[in-house]
Parts: structure tokens; C-alpha cells; sequence
């Protein structure tokens, strides 16, 4: 669609301001797989822990939310299994290795210009990119 | 107070994925198929992203303590190690395949259907397995 990019940049704006609020008001980094992989592996404690999780509340629900309003878009995800458990252990293992994903390395390190975030940035996208190549250009499985 | 900041910024997270379409994988995909229909939409989505961050991190400069409470995080590691590299093309292979990443995936949950739900509990599998594994193979070599 033609205004793609226009509503890319305002979910973008709306993206890096939830990171600069919960950084200057609660002293946090808004990267989705530390806060949710302390969490479940129990490396996060306390306070913290319970903030995680009301953040988490807050991302997971209110999508939910303007879903049951409004109607989500669809997410079209793939219904192949082995594909979405393959992609699922990839991201969940690869991003707590690297201690970072899109957001944390890549929206809160970038914007710091911090040297790990924007190698890592480099290393996801080339691997993505070469992915896709691949698997549906050279396979044609997704 | 920080309980209510927590879940607004959550909030605020997963409508800014959703409004920019980041929750629909042919998007994401898309803009990973740089050999097909490359579609540009990611770059603004995290040009967007960086530009409110960008300022944040200036006004964290001139401070010691987060508004309400605690210290800010410290300078970022620099050193780029193996487990950056290894991660991080792990990660990108997940998400090629997929065309979600952790944000996106929490923020669809809600409306992803069964195959939203099975890539979440994979993803959160590999996240509780991943420090036990990391050490079993440095313990290996």
C-alpha cells in the first residue's frame, strides 16, 4: 500500500517513545527478549521481575484490546509447524545468547550508538535477508 | 507509579508494532526479501524507533538517577564476542523463516491464532534452555 511507510513511521515514533519513557522514568532498556527471557528463566528478580511482567501485560493486551474493538490485522502467519518451532527456538535461543533482539540491539543500542547493537543489527539482517533468500527463493518452503 | 509507567510503556509498544504493520510477517518478511518484492516499510518503522530513543539517551546522559528512581543503565559493552555474532545469526535465521521477532510475537499473541501461540511457547522454550545449554557446551570444549 502507498502509506505504508507513513504509518510505519508514526508505529515507529509510538515504538521509540515507550523506550524513552520506560528508560528515563523507570531506568529500564525496552528490549522484548530480556524482558521476557529473564522472566521465564528466572534470571530477573523482585521489582524487576514484576515490572517485566506488567510490561508484557501492557504489549500483549492492548493489541488484544483494539483486536476485540476493532479487528487486528491479519498476521499471516505461516501454518507450517516444523517451520514455527524451527523459527520459534532460533529467535528464543539465538536473541538470549546475543542478549538482544530488534528492540534492544537494535531500536535502544542504534540510537546510542552502541558498537554491539549495530553489529548485531548487521548480523540479524544479513542472516534474515539471506534466509528468505534461500528458503523461498531457492526452496520455496515459505 | 513504575507499575503503571511499566504496562503503558508495554502498551504503547504494541500499538506502535501493530499500527506500523511489524505484526504482519509478509511486512517483515518483505523487507527481508531484498531478492524479490523488497518492501522499504521496516526502515521507517525503525528510523521512527531511534529517533524519540536518540533524545532520550542525550537527556540519560546528564543524569545519574531514572526520574522515578534507580540508577540508569551504564555505559554499553563493547566488546564483540562470538556469542554476539553466533545469537544474533541465529536470531536472523529464526526470523526470516518466521517473519516475527520477540516484540511482534508477544504483541500478536493475542490474535495470532494456534500459530502464534506455537512459535511463543518454541521461543520461550529455547529462552529457559538457553543458559543450561550455553553451559554444558563451553563445559564440552
Amino acid at each position: 500500500m502507498p502509506l505504508d511507510w507513513v504509518w510505519g513511521l508514526a508505529g515507529g515514533l509510538m515504538i521509540g517513545s515507550a523506550a524513552a519513557i520506560f528508560l528515563l522514568l523507570n531506568g529500564r532498556i525496552m528490549g522484548a527478549s530480556g524482558l521476557l527471557g529473564g522472566v521465564v528463566d528466572g534470571s530477573t528478580k523482585g521489582a524487576a521481575r514484576k515490572e517485566g511482567l506488567l510490561f508484557m501485560a501492557g504489549l500483549i493486551g492492548a493489541p488484544l484490546l483494539v483486536h476485540l474493538l476493532r479487528g487486528a490485522p491479519p498476521t499471516h502467519l505461516t501454518s507450517n509447524v516444523t517451520v514455527l518451532i524451527l523459527a520459534g527456538l532460533c529467535v528464543g535461543f539465538g536473541t538470549r545468547l546475543a542478549n538482544g533482539c530488534t528492540s534492544g540491539h537494535g531500536v535502544c543500542g542504534i540510537s546510542r550508538l552502541s558498537t554491539r547493537g549495530i553489529v548485531a543489527t548487521l548480523f540479524y539482517l544479513v542472516a534474515g535477508a539471506l534466509t528468505v533468500w534461500v528458503f523461498r527463493h531457492l526452496l520455496g518452503v515459505i | 507509579m513504575r507499575a503503571l509507567i511499566a504496562a503503558g510503556a508495554g502498551g504503547l509498544f504494541g500499538l506502535g508494532l501493530l499500527i506500523s504493520g511489524m505484526t504482519d510477517t509478509t511486512k517483515v518478511q518483505g523487507w527481508l526479501d531484498i531478492f524479490g518484492a523488497w518492501d522499504p516499510t521496516l526502515a521507517f518503522v525503525l528510523g521512527g524507533a531511534i529517533i524519540p530513543m536518540a533524545i532520550a539517551w542525550r537527556i540519560a546522559a546528564k543524569r545519574r538517577d531514572a526520574i522515578l528512581g534507580g540508577v540508569l543503565p551504564a555505559q554499553p559493552a563493547t566488546e564483540i564476542t562470538p556469542r554476539l555474532a553466533v545469537g544474533s545469526g541465529l536470531f536472523g535465521l529464526g526470523w526470516g523463516l518466521s517473519g516475527l521477532c520477540p516484540g511482534p510475537a508477544m504483541a500478536s499473541l493475542g490474535f495470532g491464532g494456534w500459530q502464534g501461540l506455537v512459535f511463543f511457547l518454541a521461543m520461550i522454550a529455547a529462552m529457559m534452555a538457553q543458559p543450561k545449554v550455553t553451559a554444558a557446551l563451553s563445559q564440552a570444549r
